[in-house]
């Protein structure tokens, strides 16, 4: 008995439905930026699910999924240096308070 | 040797472009500049008339050498250069006197003399104070712009040689203007003085009414031959086709015409009644201008192109009755002026006008080489005197300067006596009156002058032959005057007293002129003349008189004009002297008659009938109502007009539509739609997130149901 492909979809999408809120809820930069990682995780799973059940002889699905790790890495090391920077400036990492640019 | 003709008018100018440009500070390298390119043009003229003499029948022979200028459509208008008898003879005269008057110029300008204390350019030097062995005294100080007027000097002779070497109408015109404009600018030299520049003026524009009137018969005749140049017009068919022409002007032919119209442009530049009033003005120059202008060269251009145009001039009887006439008018006329006149130049300009007349009034009654004898003679003597007088004010200024005594050193009430204080300068002056009056056998003016007296005669011409032997009475008359008020009795100023002798620059010009004035008249000695006649063969008649196709013939001898001019010229000098050796101060010269006095009242004439009228229209119609009240009232109602035009529009359309409604009005609405606006962009990006989430999810549901 296998596990049907609809399990894996339901997954990510409550993984991103929990990304999701996260993103749009918390008030803390690093938070949000942890809420970006499982949104972008969940579309791994629907990307590599995807490739597993329909065609698993190309390797188009596991090379996106690597694609979407690299450029997760890339942005989360950016991001956090980012909140590391602007926390030592202004002592804070709530995304509210952060608003230099504000009118 | 075309090639040399071609050269002679060129060192002169260039002398001018030097002069201007590069070495106008430094007056030596100047007036050896200006001297030496009369100098070569002098040479040149001398090599090209000394082989002219050896030429077989010159005046079929002549020299003549053209080239293309202008192309007009199809054709070319050639000009180029010819020396024939007439134009060898002039340019004989021309090169002396030139050559004589850029020499005497530096030391009549005072060079290697001191600076002035308060000269001025533009004025005429004052003077200069200079300590000797512990005292000061006064003497005379150098022409400031002693450069600019060698400069000047340069492209008048450019002018006239230009003129003189001419083969068509074309440079002789522009020969004819560049002096017009170098007489201006000479005139106006010391252009600080008000009566100079006013002088000047009115001599560029009284010799402007002729020259229009000349242009107009080179138009009229290059419209009507095609050509301009001498030879092409005076050949037999082309003189039968312009005397064939008719012309609504007073009947007159075509040649005519020409002729009329050409002869006014001599009566402005040869100073001839009525347009002679620019003459005596135009004494306000330097006197070397005086004399080169207004004696030897400009003025006689006058008489030399009438002269040049004789063979179309004499076409037409009608006008040569005006020529004649005008001719002995004026010399009448300016004699009886000459007599009443007190500044040493001013005599001499009226004398020269009354001269000149002589000139033209011969030429009417087709003595053309009398007309062209005198011309030369003429030149000789008159600038002989002018240069003389120039050197006997130049004493007198010195004479001023020493005794301090300012009296004015051209009045010849002032001076008297100065026959021993300036010997050089009083022979070549006696010398030079004496060929003016026309003293007998002696004189080259003499010779010339009983010509003139024995065509009228001798051509029956008898009204013409009165007029100018009370004229050359007068002449006699007023040259005796001129002489005994000037150099014999005693000086009437403590300036005569002390005036001296020249310099060399001035006395030795002076000297060579006096051998041509005495000398030039020998060569013209009539055959039949009484002991003379045939001694000397009369080579000037045959020569000049070559140029024309129907060689003139020797007139017959007839004693009595002989015997006038000879009684005219004695009785006149001699009861010019018996009258003004006992004449002590002005009081007792009893020719002050007013009317000769104020010139026949031609200045006022002309001041009321021209002047003032022009003045009147110009202030008047041409400025008051005219400008101020047409045209100005057009452009004041135009801009009125706009004015208002511009505030309906600034009240009634800019401000409340534009300002207020479209400009206004959309920022405005931009303000108020950004203000609203603004609330959405809080910059909270969860916000945005939000937004950006339930919108998809609302067309995600849409799509779903509306598509499936």
């Amino acid at each position: 008995m296998t596990i049907p492909l609809s399990w894996y979809l339901i997954l990510a999408a409550a993984i991103f439905c929990i990304g999701l809120y996260g993103v749009l809820a918390r008030r803390n930069a690093i938070a949000i930026l942890l809420g970006v990682e499982l949104m972008l995780n969940a579309v791994n799973i629907n990307l590599v699910a995807f490739w597993r059940y329909q065609d698993p002889a190309m390797m188009t699905g596991q090379a996106f999924a690597v694609i979407v790790f690299a450029v997760a890495a890339a942005e989360v090391a950016v991001g956090l240096a980012l909140i590391i920077s602007v926390y030592r400036r202004r002592m804070t990492v709530v995304a509210d308070e952060i608003d230099l640019m504000k009118w | 040797m075309n090639w040399i003709i071609w050269l002679l008018p060129v060192p002169p100018l260039l002398a001018f472009g030097v002069i201007t440009l590069f070495t106008n500070k430094n007056r030596g390298l100047s007036h050896v500049l200006g001297v030496g390119a009369a100098g070569l043009s002098w040479l040149g003229s001398m090599v090209v008339f000394i082989s002219a003499l050896g030429v077989e029948e010159f005046g079929k022979h002549f020299y003549e050498s053209a080239i293309n200028w202008l192309p007009t459509g199809e054709t070319w208008l050639r000009i180029g250069v010819r020396i024939d008898p007439l134009s060898a003879v002039t340019l004989f005269f021309v090169a002396w006197t030139i050559f004589m008057i850029f020499i005497y110029s530096i030391g009549y300008q005072n060079y290697g003399q001191p600076e002035g204390d308060h000269d001025q350019p533009g004025l005429p030097p004052h003077g200069a104070t200079v300590s000797e062995h512990g005292h000061k005294h006064k003497v005379p100080s150098v022409e400031p712009m002693y450069a600019r007027f060698f400069a000047f000097l340069g492209l008048f002779a450019f002018g006239m040689y230009t003129l003189v070497v001419s083969n068509n109408l074309l440079t002789l015109f522009v020969g004819w203007e560049i002096m017009g404009l170098c007489s201006y600018l000479l005139i106006g030299f010391w252009y600080g003085k008000p009566s100079a520049r006013n002088a000047a003026i009115k001599a560029f524009m009284t010799t402007r009414v002729g020259d229009v009137f000349m242009l107009l018969g080179i138009a009229y005749l290059y419209s009507a031959t095609g050509t301009l140049t001498f030879s092409e017009i005076f050949t037999e068919e082309m003189l039968a086709h312009l005397a064939g022409i008719s012309t609504p002007v007073l009947g007159l032919s075509g040649a005519g015409l020409i002729g009329l119209l050409l002869f006014i442009g001599t009566v402005g530049k040869s100073a001839q009644w009525p347009l002679h009033v620019w003459l005596p003005d135009a004494m306000e120059g330097p006197t070397p201008v005086s004399a080169m202008i207004h004696a030897a060269t400009m003025v006689s251009a006058g008489v030399y192109a009438v002269l040049r145009m004789f063979p179309l001039l004499s076409l037409d009887s009608g006008t040569m009755t005006v020529v004649a006439f005008i001719g002995s008018f004026t010399a009448l006329f300016a004699a009886s002026i000459a007599v009443a006149q007190n500044d040493i130049k001013r005599v001499l300009a009226y004398s020269t006008i009354s001269q000149l007349g002589f000139m033209i009034a011969a030429l009417g009654i087709h003595a053309y080489v009398a007309a062209a004898f005198h011309l030369v003679t003429h030149a000789f003597f008159k600038a002989l005197l002018f240069l003389g007088s120039g050197s006997v004010i130049h004493g007198m200024e010195h004479g001023v300067l020493h005794s301090g005594d300012h009296v004015d050193p051209q009045d010849m009430f002032n001076m008297g006596g100065l026959r021993k204080k300036m010997p050089i300068t009083f022979w070549t002056f006696l010398l030079g009156g004496l060929a003016l009056s026309g003293f007998p056998v002696l004189t080259a003016g003499f010779w010339s002058k009983d010509e003139i007296l024995a065509d009228a005669f001798g051509h029956g011409h008898l009204a013409v032959f009165f007029t100018l032997a009370v004229a050359a009475f007068f002449t006699a008359f007023y040259t005796m005057r001129q002489i005994t008020l000037t150099f014999l009795g005693k000086a009437r100023s403590k300036a005569a007293e002390h005036a001296s002798e020249t310099p060399l620059t001035m006395t030795i010009p002076l000297i060579v002129l006096t051998i041509f004035a005495v000398g030039f008249g020998w060569i013209g000695v009539p055959e039949h003349f009484p002991l003379l006649g045939g001694v000397l063969p009369n080579w000037f008649h045959g020569f000049v008189g070559s140029t024309l196709a129907e060689h003139p013939e020797a007139l017959e001898f007839s004693s009595i004009p002989l015997w006038t001019s000879i009684g005219v010229a004695l009785g006149g000098l001699l009861l010019g002297w018996l009258v003004y050796r006992k004449v002590g101060s002005v009081k007792q010269d009893f020719l002050q008659i007013p009317v000769l006095k104020n010139k026949w009242y031609f200045d006022e004439a002309y001041d009321f009938l021209f002047i003032r009228p022009a003045g009147w229209i110009a202030e008047k119609f041409t400025y008051l109502f005219m400008d101020r009240r047409i045209i100005d009232g057009i452009l004041h109602s135009v801009a009125r007009f706009s004015l208002f035009l511009g505030h309906a529009f600034r009240n009634y359309f800019d401000k409340p539509v534009v300002n207020e409604w479209i400009g206004d009005g959309t920022g405005n609405l931009v303000k108020a739609s950004g203000r609203g606006m603004r609330k959405l962009q809080a910059g909270r990006i969860q916000a945005y997130m939000l937004v950006s989430m339930v919108l998809l999810v609302l067309f995600a549901l849409l799509y779903y149901f509306l598509m499936a």
